[in-house]
């Protein structure tokens, strides 16, 4: 028997063993339904995740009613996309400008809005993030590569309870004219957490 | 309670690790771990406040050494084990040996697009009015319960202002006990970077933070 190899397939891991072993207790026990389980994780794959954000976002920058809807019920506002449940109950939007640039965080877990950004990257999970987000917002984002002017005031949003987040970057100058769907590529993930802005148009006619 | 989940505040975790196009599962076992997590809060034998406060009775040393989904993992072993939906010996032997427990629902695969669809909204009925307005001038407790609590140790003791009124929610401190929804204002408060950590932060700082009315006074 060899054990040269970290991968082999033969050796699973304490933590693979516990989980395989607890799927397998519960299908056992008749509490859940394994295809249900492979839908789940279909769904998060496939079907939920940033671009949806990334849609609301583009229309609020082209449409001023739908703005005006997703800044007073935001979570009516992105319900007109069919976009609603689990971990998006209770949106709030919450709008860069100028003057204020705001940033998501849970110190307490990991609360995401996962109705439209999808499930959260591990750094939003992680420890680093959590602790220095609501003390040292400035160098969390020199990390992510974000210098702001020193007067923008910062807000942080800590995700206590069950009401969700969504930041509204800036519409990136240079984008007159364009297509909701084309502005929708500008809207990276990390630019409705706070931890980035919107994609410089130029970057995305290069990457094109 | 001030258990190893509470960190906002706290110092040299090191920088963050950021990985570009990161994927949502780095292995199988994280797509199962997250996918029974899910499923089993499909039964209703839980709460999300109970089971958050599963994953933060973990030991600190053990929290602080476990990835995401590995503390998933742990909190849904306590929350079957507590809720008596297995025992340690099964938990061991990674099979049945006895008969399953009665659950409210078993999630189907085409039931899951119109679950999560439909959510686990925390308002409730308003039954008395809320006992702050926009504006006012409140203070958190100064508390460390030893149960689930909202209240993050860094914005304890501590003067903000009422930026909104969210409405009437489920208390987490209460639900996470078992002792019923207790469901009460929430708003969300705001406070000054040097109100919370003093003249050293960042002047351009504020904290937008939703707590709950038994958090806060009139200041």
């Amino acid at each position: 028997m060899s054990h040269d190899h970290d991968h082999d397939h033969s050796e699973l891991s304490e933590i693979e063993l516990r989980v395989r072993a607890l799927e397998t207790l519960l299908t056992d026990k008749g509490y859940i339904d394994p295809p249900a389980l492979d839908e789940l994780i279909e769904t998060y794959e496939t079907r939920i995740g940033p671009k949806n954000g990334a849609r609301v976002v583009a229309r609020s920058w082209i449409d001023p009613e739908y703005r005006q809807r997703l800044m007073s019920d935001a979570t009516a506002a992105i319900a007109e996309f069919g976009f609603t449940g689990r971990q998006g109950e209770h949106m709030v939007a919450v709008e860069n400008t100028p003057d204020t640039h705001n940033m998501v965080v849970c110190t307490l877990c990991s609360c995401y809005p996962w109705t439209v950004l999808g499930l959260p990257p591990v750094w939003y999970k992680s420890a680093p993030y959590r602790s220095r987000t609501v003390r040292d917002p400035r160098g969390v984002l020199a990390e992510f590569g974000v210098t702001l002017p020193k007067e923008t005031q910062i807000k942080v949003w800590d995700s206590t309870a069950e009401v969700r987040y969504l930041v509204v970057p800036m519409r990136p100058a240079g984008t007159d004219g364009w297509s909701e769907d084309k502005l929708a590529e500008l809207v990276v993930r990390d630019s409705m957490i706070g931890t980035a802005l919107a994609l410089d148009p130029a970057k995305l006619e290069t990457a094109a | 309670m001030n258990g190893a989940q509470d960190l906002g505040g706290q110092m040299g975790f090191g920088p963050i690790e950021i990985e570009e196009n990161e994927p949502n599962f780095h292995a199988k076992w994280e797509e199962r771990a997250f996918a029974l997590t899910l499923a089993m809060g499909m039964t209703s034998s839980w709460n999300i406040d109970t089971s958050r406060h599963a994953r933060e009775t973990l030991h600190p040393v053990d929290y602080l050494s476990s990835s995401y989904y590995e503390i998933w993992t742990k909190g849904l072993e306590k929350l079957l084990l507590n809720a008596g939906l297995v025992s340690a010996e099964e938990l061991k032997a990674g099979a049945a040996l006895g008969p399953a427990a009665p659950v409210k629902r078993i999630a189907k695969a085409e039931d899951v697009a119109t679950i999560l669809a439909k959510g686990g909204p925390a308002d409730r009925p308003q039954t008395q009015p809320a006992r702050f307005k926009v504006g006012d001038k409140v203070r958190t407790k100064r508390m460390h319960p030893e149960g689930h609590t909202r209240l993050p140790r860094y914005a304890r003791d501590c003067i903000g202002v009422i930026e909104a009124v969210h409405g009437v929610h489920v208390f987490p401190d209460s639900n996470a006990a078992g002792k019923g929804e207790a469901p009460t204002w929430l708003y969300n408060v705001t406070f000054r970077g040097t109100d919370v950590w003093g003249e050293d932060s960042d002047p351009t700082l504020t904290l937008q933070i939703d707590l709950w009315e038994p958090y806060l006074d009139l200041a």
